[in-house]
């Protein structure tokens, strides 16, 4: 009686969680498949799947806009602003981890205070900052904003981590007379590896689809990142709702197949620090 | 530790000093230039006249008369500023209620739980700019799928985003679309770490899933809640990117959908329609927003962490 019971309930929390991923998932399936639509398919048919998967949309996104300029100038800047971040945080990480020495409390609190301020809300003295290098407009000036932006959180959890290895490993390569520089990169790093995957995912994301930054740093078409670059897009093709899918469906796609790959690391390090 | 300092120190204290200043500097060097400096200029600015890009002259507390006082300006950040709370306020019942019952759905470990964690937080690594535009196509009065939807049933156009009572609202839908699955994820985590031995001995005392959830679960997740809670807080008030992508620089219609991000952004930088760009007031606005965002959620902190032990 109870079974039964128990077996009527877990089917309705099934039913409510299908629904729940139908309202998750449906949304985007659309947009996919109105990729492949012409506006007239999409306005008297939106729930239809295409008469054909014509690749007409697509073609008109590669050859009339900007579009791949954008995808490489997102992928250029985020792969730039990511790998500084790793390299400038596990240095800073590694002399807070593994050394003794006066000041260091200090410079974990400078570094960790780091993590509590809105970069958003200093926009202002960050552009006119920008400006007077010379940088506003440039790939550099934006990425040197996602690197200061990065590095605190970066900076913990790497000291976190690199804290947590064992001492005599380059007590003995010490002994065998190993330099600094030697121990750091061949016995201690090749350990941090999975600090440094989380910390990659959580930064390379919202660097990835960041819009505030551009939009306050960068003028130029040229230098436009994606989600920048979509805004441009959407104002060009206001009626053309299949080129827009396409735009946002291609837009989606690079991320979306990193995350289906990759879920449980995009998981960790986007809710890193939130679960603790 | 002591004998790694012992021989590390003793032979080149000074070369020793040197590689850490070096492992130590570019970090430094990228915190001071471009978020401790602009930091403290950041409260600097808001009490001067600006000329352009260049502080003209200190004017005290005069920019911050002007957005708190003076119309029409005061009326802009009321404006936005009770957008901000009401969006708080939705996304709190809302996006982390939902999240909440998902959360304890997923706990039971029912079949395909694991894809369902994957497909809830899949929009989450999308763009607020992709996620804003795709609803705003759905949200079209004649075109969008949600009003071609209605009409199936019968209920005739409605234009979501261009009236007033419902574009915000319709935002802060597309916003919780876009975000329910991290709530709900960094919930399920503190649940997991509830101890099975707990939940066991609750159910031979004979309780059911209600009194599971309300007597076991809540308060056992409080840690979790706070996070959520001061997350959607910081969330809520540095809302920018899904209003400007749906409802433009101004707020349309009317400022309905107006809040304190957009609004900074307008003054600072000059909205597309009037072009004029204050640093001034622009600073102040940002030197609110900052104490706000600091002062409640250090508040918040103190209030939601008493009441982790009381539970």
């Amino acid at each position: 009686m109870k079974e039964r019971g128990e077996l009527f309930k877990n089917g309705a929390i099934q039913l409510l969680l299908a629904l729940n991923a139908v309202i998750m998932v449906y949304p985007l399936f659309v947009m996919v498949i109105s990729s492949f639509k012409t506006n007239a398919e999409i306005f008297s048919s939106p729930f239809a799947l295409p008469a054909s998967f014509s690749l007409a949309n697509a073609e008109r996104v590669w050859n009339e806009t900007n579009f791949v300029r954008y995808l490489a100038n997102s992928v250029g800047i985020t792969t730039a602003a990511v790998a500084l971040i790793l390299l400038f945080s596990t240095m800073a990480a590694y002399a807070l981890a593994r050394y003794r020495f006066r000041l260091s409390a200090l410079v974990l609190m400078f570094f960790l205070s780091g993590m509590t301020v809105p970069l958003k809300l200093a926009i202002i003295p960050l552009f006119i900052q920008l400006d007077s290098l010379g940088l506003v407009d440039s790939y550099l000036g934006l990425v040197l904003v996602y690197v200061a932006m990065g590095i605190p959180s970066a900076v913990f959890i790497m000291t976190g981590f690199l804290r947590t290895l064992p001492r005599e490993l380059e007590e003995s390569a010490r002994m065998d007379g190993a330099s600094e520089l030697r121990i750091m990169r061949s016995i201690m790093l090749p350990l941090a590896r999975p600090a440094l995957v989380i910390v990659a995912i959580q930064n390379a994301v919202p660097i990835w689809n960041d819009f505030f930054f551009p939009l306050v740093l960068i003028t130029s078409d040229n230098l436009k990142t994606l989600p920048q670059g979509l805004t441009v897009f959407v104002g060009e093709f206001t009626t053309d709702w299949g080129v827009l899918f396409t735009g946002l469906t291609l837009a989606a796609l690079p991320i979306t197949l990193l995350y289906v790959v990759l879920s449980k690391q995009f998981i960790s390090g986007i809710t890193q620090g939130a679960v603790k | 530790m002591t004998s790694g300092r012992r021989r590390t120190t003793r032979p080149f204290p000074w070369r020793r000093s040197l590689w850490i200043a070096f492992l130590l500097a570019p970090a430094l060097v990228v915190m001071m230039l471009f978020v401790l400096w602009p930091l403290l200029s950041a409260f600097r600015f808001a009490f001067y006249e600006f000329n352009g890009l260049r502080p003209s002259g200190f004017i005290g507390l005069e920019n911050f008369r002007q957005v708190l006082f003076e119309k029409p300006f005061s009326d802009w950040t009321y404006n936005a500023l009770k957008h901000n709370i009401i969006a708080f306020l939705a996304l709190m019942v809302f996006e982390n209620g939902t999240a909440f019952l998902i959360a304890f759905a997923l706990l039971k470990a029912l079949p395909g739980h694991r894809v369902h964690q994957v497909i809830v937080f899949l929009p989450v690594v999308l763009s607020a700019v992709i996620v804003g535009f795709l609803w705003k196509l759905f949200l079209h009065p004649l075109f969008g799928l949600v009003n071609q939807a209605l009409a199936l049933v019968g209920i005739g156009a409605i234009p979501w985003l261009g009236n007033e009572s419902t574009a915000l609202g319709s935002i802060l839908f597309a916003n919780i679309w876009h975000w329910l699955g991290f709530p709900t994820l960094v919930l399920l985590a503190g649940m997991q770490r509830i101890s099975k031995d707990v939940i066991e001995a609750a159910r031979l005392d004979g309780a059911g899933d209600y009194v599971l959830m309300t007597k076991i679960v809540w308060p056992l997740i409080a840690p979790s809640v706070t996070i959520v809670t001061i997350l959607t807080f910081i969330g809520s008030f540095n809302w920018f990117e899904i209003p400007y992508v749906m409802a433009g620089l101004t707020g349309s219609p009317g400022g309905a959908t107006d809040v304190l991000g957009l609004y900074f952004y307008r003054t600072a930088f000059g909205s597309t329609t009037t072009g004029i760009q204050d640093f001034g007031q622009g600073s102040a606005l940002a030197v609110m927003m900052f104490i706000i965002v600091a002062g409640v959620t250090a508040i918040a902190l103190r209030y939601l962490r008493r009441r982790e032990i009381e539970l």
